[in-house]
C-alpha cells in the first residue's frame, strides 16, 4: 500500500506519544532540570476562618538549608486590582490571592513557603513553623448553609444561568395523574489527578523566566503570571507539554504557580514548587450539592411537568458557577418546566470546574428521578426516556445541529442485552448476589471555540503543526499529528506536532471537550492554507502541469501535488519549493464559533449508558460488573483514543455513583480524608466490563472537522445508570451520592 | 544536587538499571526523591508519597516497591530496576509494547509504575485469571481510568508466559 491510500482520520491509532510515556521519557512540570535548583514547601492553614496572630519561624529559619521563608509579612509586591489575578476561567467575586493578608479563608489555605537546598530540608523546616490563629466562627456544611442560599448576581463567563420557566410547571405538577419529588444529594468530589500540582521555575537572568508548569492552558497560566507579577510577555514562556492528568482541576492558576514565580523572582533563582497530595484537597472540587426533582406525567409516561431546583456549594471569595440544572430543561420535551440554582457560601477554597461540571450532578440527579417516575407508571425505563425524546433544544428553541441520541439507546441495548431485562426489582439474583440493570441518558456541549493554528510544510515534505494546546491524556498530540498527515497524505512518523507552550498559536484551555473540535480545526485550516501556498507557487512555475488547474483539482499526497483527474500530472513538492526559493512554507489557521448559525442551532454530545451491578445481599457490596456506553459524538477522529476517554469517564462515573466523597470534619472545618487512601475512587479491583460504542453521527455544522468532542460525556449519565441498577437489584432506592455499604444496609428494605 | 552543611551523609552502593551508583545520601532521602531529585531518573512518578498511589514503583530485588515508602539508605546494595531500565537493547518490554498497543494510559503518569507493577506480578506466579490481574495491580491507581485497557495489556504478555511455561512442564 502506498502511503496516498493512507487515511488517519477515523482510524484507530497508537498514540504518538506512546513509547515516549511508557519509557518514562515524558517530561511533567516537576521533572525539568536547572542550575542551582531551590525547592519550595508550602505551609497550610490549620483553621478554616479567622487570622493569623503571630508566625514563630524561628526553628525553620534555622534549619540547615533554608534560604529563606515567605509569609504574609513579607510577601514581594503583586498585582493590586482584582482583574489582574483573574484568569480567563475565573468565575466572578475576588480571586484568591497567597499570602496577600493575615485572613485565612479556608482550611489548608497557603500561608507561607519555606524554600530551601532541598526538597528534604524545605519539607522538614515547613514542619517546624509554628502559627497561631485568631479563629473565627466557620460553617463547611452547605446543608447548615441552604436558608440562605441565592441566585448568584453576576453570571460566570460561559455559564448559561437557568432558562425562564416556560408553561406553568407548578399547575402542571398539581394536575398530573403520576408525579414524583425527591431530594438528591451528591458530595463534594475532588479531581486528584496523579500528577501532584507542580511548577519549575527556571531563572534564565535578563528578566526572562521559562515556567514549566501544571496546567490546562499555557497561556491562560501565563497570563496570569505576566499580569499578577507585572512582567513583559515576551520575557515569560511556560510550557506544559506533558499534563498528568487534570480534569479541571488545572483550568485555574493553581497555588505552586504564584509561589514558584515569586520566590525565583525575588531570590532570582531557579525554584520548584510542588503540592502535596493533601494540599491537592484545597485547591477546589466539584461543589457538594443538594438536588430537589419533581417530575409528573400523564398515563402514557409523557412529561407533563419538570422541576429541578439545585443549592451548590461556593467560596466566600467568589461565585463558582456552572449549569447545573439547565439539562433537565433540554434533555426531554415538556412544556412545563421551573428550573433554579443557588448558591451557599462556605468556609472552602473556591469549587472548580471538574470534568462535566454541572452536567456531572445535574443529570445525575434528573436521570435518577426519571427512573423513579418510570416505576411509579409501570413503564420500563428506556421506554420513558424514548417517549420524551426532544427534538430541539426547548431552554433555547434551537435546533440541535444532530442528535443520534435514539441510535445509542437501540444499539446500546442491543449491545447490553437489555431486552432481557425483568421490569420488576429485586427479581435477578445468582448466589447471594442480586443483579440490576439500569440506564441513563447523558448529555455534554459540543462547543467550538477560537483557536489558532500553524502548519509549516518543510522542502523534505515533512509537516509541523502547532497551537497552544494541552495534552492532558486526552489524545490531543495524536490527533493533531493525524490531521496534519491527513492534510498532505503522509505517514504519522512525517508529521510533528507542536502544543504544550504559550509561545504557540493561540488556544483556549483544555477543557470542555472543545480541543479536538477548536484546535484541530483549527490545524485542518492551517495546512489547507498550506496547501493553497503551495499550489500558487506550483503553478508559477515554467511548464507547469497544474498550469491550468485550480485548486479544487489538485490533491497533495505523498510529498506531491498533483491533478486529481490524473495523478501523473503533478510536481513534487522539493521541485515546487525549490523553484521558488523556499525552504518552508508556514501558514496560520484560525477558526472561530459560526455567531450567525448560532442563531438558529446548537449542538451536543449525547449518550445512553447501561449498567449491571450484583449487590451482596447480606453485606451490601456493590460491584459495577458492566456497563455499556453509547455515545453520538459526531466524527471520532481516532476511535482508540477516543474510546479511552470514554473509558475513563465512565470509571469516574462509578467512583461519583459509589465510591468520591470528601469527608469533612464540619466541626473542625477539615476534610478528615485528604489523601489517596481514605479519598477512594475506583481501583483495577472495582472495573469490570465497560464497553464504548460509538454511534454514527454526520453533523456538518458542529464544527468544520465535524467533530464533537469526547473529554466529558462518559462520566455524564454513569452514576445514574448505576444507581438505578442498584435499585433494581435491590428495591432500595439511595438518594445521596456516594452510594456506599452503609446507606445501603440502613435503607428499609421493601417487602 | 546542593550540599547542606550538617546533614550527615551515608555512603550507599546501589546498582539501578545495571549500573553500579556509589552514593551519599542524607538518611531521611526516599529512594523515590533520590530517584527523581538527584540521578535524574525522573520515569518514576510520585502521586501521593506516601504509599497509597503506586506512581513510584520499582523492582528492588525484582520485587515491587513503593520507592517513595522506601529511604534510600535501608537499601543499599539493591539491584533497582526503573523504567527507564525495563526496555533491553532499545527494545521495548512487551509489557510497555502492549500498553501502546492497548492504549492503557491516557496522561501517561501512572504508567511507569503500573508498568513496573506489573513486571514484578510476572514473576509472582498467581493464579493467570483477569480476576487476579485486577486483584495484583489494585495498588496502582489510575485516574484517567485506563484500567480494562491495562488489564487488556498485562494478560497479553501474561497469559501467552504461562501458557509457555505450562507447556515445558
Amino acid at each position: 500500500m502506498s502511503v496516498g491510500e493512507i487515511t488517519h482520520i477515523g482510524r484507530p491509532t497508537n498514540r504518538v506519544d506512546g513509547k515516549l510515556k511508557v519509557t518514562g521519557q515524558a517530561h511533567y512540570a516537576a521533572e525539568y532540570p536547572a542550575d542551582d535548583l531551590l525547592y519550595g514547601y508550602i505551609v497550610g492553614s490549620t483553621t478554616a476562618a479567622g487570622r493569623i496572630a503571630a508566625m514563630d519561624l524561628d526553628a525553620a529559619r534555622q534549619f540547615p538549608g533554608v534560604v529563606e521563608i515567605f509569609t504574609h509579612e513579607n510577601r514581594s509586591k503583586a498585582a493590586w486590582l482584582d482583574r489582574s489575578w483573574r484568569d480567563e476561567v475565573a468565575p466572578p467575586g475576588h480571586p484568591f490571592r497567597p499570602l496577600n493578608s493575615d485572613r485565612i479563608l479556608f482550611d489548608g489555605q497557603p500561608v507561607a513557603l519555606i524554600v530551601a537546598e532541598t526538597f528534604e530540608a524545605a519539607r522538614d523546616a515547613a514542619s517546624l513553623v509554628r502559627i497561631a490563629y485568631d479563629v473565627d466562627a466557620h460553617c463547611t456544611e452547605l446543608e447548615a448553609k441552604r436558608a440562605e442560599a441565592y441566585a448568584p448576581p453576576k453570571k460566570r463567563s460561559g455559564i448559561p444561568p437557568p432558562p425562564d420557566p416556560r408553561g406553568d410547571a407548578e399547575q402542571a405538577f398539581q394536575n398530573a395523574p403520576v408525579k414524583i419529588s425527591r431530594d438528591y444529594r451528591i458530595n463534594a468530589e475532588h479531581h486528584n489527578p496523579m500528577e501532584m500540582f507542580a511548577t519549575t521555575c527556571v531563572f534564565e537572568g535578563d528578566g526572562k523566566l521559562t515556567i514549566y508548569d501544571k496546567t490546562q492552558g499555557s497561556q491562560n497560566a501565563q497570563g496570569y503570571v505576566t499580569s499578577v507579577f507585572g512582567l513583559r510577555s515576551k520575557d515569560v514562556r511556560l510550557v506544559n507539554q506533558y499534563v498528568g492528568g487534570a480534569f479541571g482541576a488545572g483550568l485555574r492558576p493553581q497555588h505552586q504557580l504564584f509561589f514558584a514565580v515569586m520566590a525565583s523572582l525575588e531570590l532570582e533563582r531557579s525554584v520548584r514548587v510542588s503540592l502535596t497530595r493533601a494540599q491537592m484537597f484545597h485547591i477546589g472540587y466539584r461543589p457538594d450539592s443538594y438536588h430537589t426533582v419533581s417530575l409528573a406525567a400523564d398515563r402514557d409516561g409523557r412529561l407533563q411537568s419538570i422541576m429541578h431546583d439545585a443549592v451548590a456549594s461556593t467560596s466566600h471569595y467568589e461565585d463558582y458557577q456552572e449549569a447545573v440544572v439547565n439539562w433537565s430543561g433540554m434533555m426531554y420535551h415538556c412544556d412545563n418546566v421551573k428550573l433554579t440554582y443557588q448558591l451557599a457560601k462556605l468556609d472552602t477554597a473556591t469549587p472548580c470546574d471538574m470534568r462535566a461540571p454541572g452536567a456531572a450532578i445535574g443529570v445525575t440527579a434528573l436521570e435518577c428521578a426519571l427512573d423513579e417516575l418510570s416505576y411509579e407508571l409501570g413503564i420500563g425505563p428506556l421506554e420513558i426516556r424514548r417517549i420524551n425524546f426532544a427534538s430541539k433544544d426547548e431552554n433555547t428553541n434551537k435546533q440541535f445541529t444532530s442528535k443520534a441520541l435514539l441510535e445509542c439507546y437501540s444499539e446500546g441495548a442491543a449491545a447490553f442485552g437489555w431486552e432481557k431485562r425483568s421490569p420488576r426489582p429485586r427479581a435477578m439474583k445468582e448466589g447471594r448476589e442480586l443483579i440490576g440493570w439500569g440506564v441513563s441518558t447523558g448529555m455534554w456541549d459540543a462547543f467550538l471555540q477560537k483557536a489558532q493554528a500553524t502548519a509549516t510544510l518543510k522542502v523534505d515534505g515533512t509537516l509541523e503543526v502547532a497551537t497552544a494546546a494541552s495534552d492532558i491524556g486526552t489524545g490531543t498530540w495524536t490527533i493533531l499529528t493525524q490531521i496534519g498527515a491527513e492534510a498532505f497524505g503522509l505517514p504519522l512518523e512525517d508529521v510533528q506536532a507542536r502544543i504544550g507552550d504559550s509561545t504557540l498559536p493561540m488556544s483556549p484551555v483544555e477543557g470542555g471537550s472543545w480541543t479536538a473540535a477548536s484546535n484541530g480545526s483549527a490545524v485542518q485550516a492551517a495546512c489547507d492554507a498550506v496547501k493553497h501556498s503551495l499550489f500558487k507557487q506550483a503553478r508559477k512555475m515554467a511548464n507547469s502541469p497544474l498550469a491550468d488547474a485550480s485548486f479544487k483539482d489538485v490533491e497533495v499526497r505523498d510529498r506531491r501535488i498533483f491533478r486529481k483527474d490524473d495523478p501523473a500530472r503533478g510536481l513534487s513538492i522539493f521541485e515546487v519549493m525549490h523553484a521558488a526559493e523556499l525552504t518552508e512554507i508556514t501558514e496560520q489557521g484560525k477558526v472561530s464559533p459560526n455567531l450567525r448559525q448560532m442563531l438558529k442551532y446548537i449542538s451536543y454530545t449525547n449518550s445512553a449508558v447501561f449498567a449491571e451491578v450484583r449487590v451482596d445481599e447480606d453485606l451490601g457490596v456493590v460491584r459495577v460488573t458492566r456497563v455499556v456506553c453509547a455515545a453520538a459524538a459526531g466524527k471520532i477522529l481516532n476511535p482508540k483514543t477516543a474510546r479511552s476517554q470514554i473509558l475513563g469517564g465512565v470509571v469516574m462515573g462509578i467512583g461519583m455513583a459509589l465510591h468520591e466523597e470528601a469527608m469533612t470534619d464540619h466541626r473542625l472545618g477539615k476534610i478528615m480524608n485528604a489523601n489517596l487512601g481514605e479519598y477512594h475512587f475506583p481501583a483495577h479491583a472495582d472495573i469490570e466490563d465497560i464497553e464504548v460504542i460509538f454511534v454514527d453521527e454526520k453533523d456538518d455544522k458542529v464544527s468544520p472537522l465535524g467533530v464533537k468532542g469526547l473529554g466529558e460525556i462518559g462520566i455524564v449519565g454513569t452514576a445514574s445508570a448505576v444507581a438505578n441498577a442498584i435499585f433494581h437489584a435491590t428495591g432500595v432506592r439511595v438518594r445521596d451520592f456516594p452510594i456506599t455499604i452503609d446507606k445501603i444496609l440502613n435503607s428499609p428494605r421493601p417487602s | 544536587m546542593n550540599q547542606i552543611p550538617h546533614h550527615p551523609q551515608i555512603p550507599i552502593f546501589l546498582t539501578i538499571n545495571g549500573t553500579l551508583h556509589e552514593l551519599k545520601v542524607e538518611p531521611w532521602v526516599t529512594l523515590l526523591d533520590l530517584l527523581r531529585e538527584r540521578l535524574s531518573l525522573t520515569g518514576t512518578k510520585k502521586g501521593c508519597d506516601q504509599g497509597q498511589c503506586g506512581a513510584c514503583t520499582v523492582l528492588v530485588d525484582g520485587k515491587r516497591v513503593n520507592s517513595c515508602l522506601a529511604l534510600a539508605v535501608s537499601r543499599d546494595g539493591a539491584e533497582i530496576t526503573t523504567i527507564e531500565g525495563l526496555a533491553e537493547n532499545g527494545e521495548l518490554h512487551p509489557l510497555q509494547v502492549a500498553f501502546i498497543e492497548r492504549d492503557a494510559f491516557q496522561c501517561g503518569y501512572c504508567t511507569p509504575g503500573q508498568i513496573c507493577s506489573a513486571a514484578g506480578l510476572l514473576a509472582e506466579g498467581h493464579t493467570p485469571s483477569r480476576a487476579e490481574i485486577r486483584e495484583h495491580m489494585s495498588g496502582n491507581l489510575c485516574r484517567c481510568g485506563a484500567y480494562t485497557n491495562i488489564a487488556d495489556a498485562v494478560e497479553d504478555v501474561l497469559m501467552p508466559r504461562i501458557a509457555a511455561k505450562e507447556a515445558a512442564e
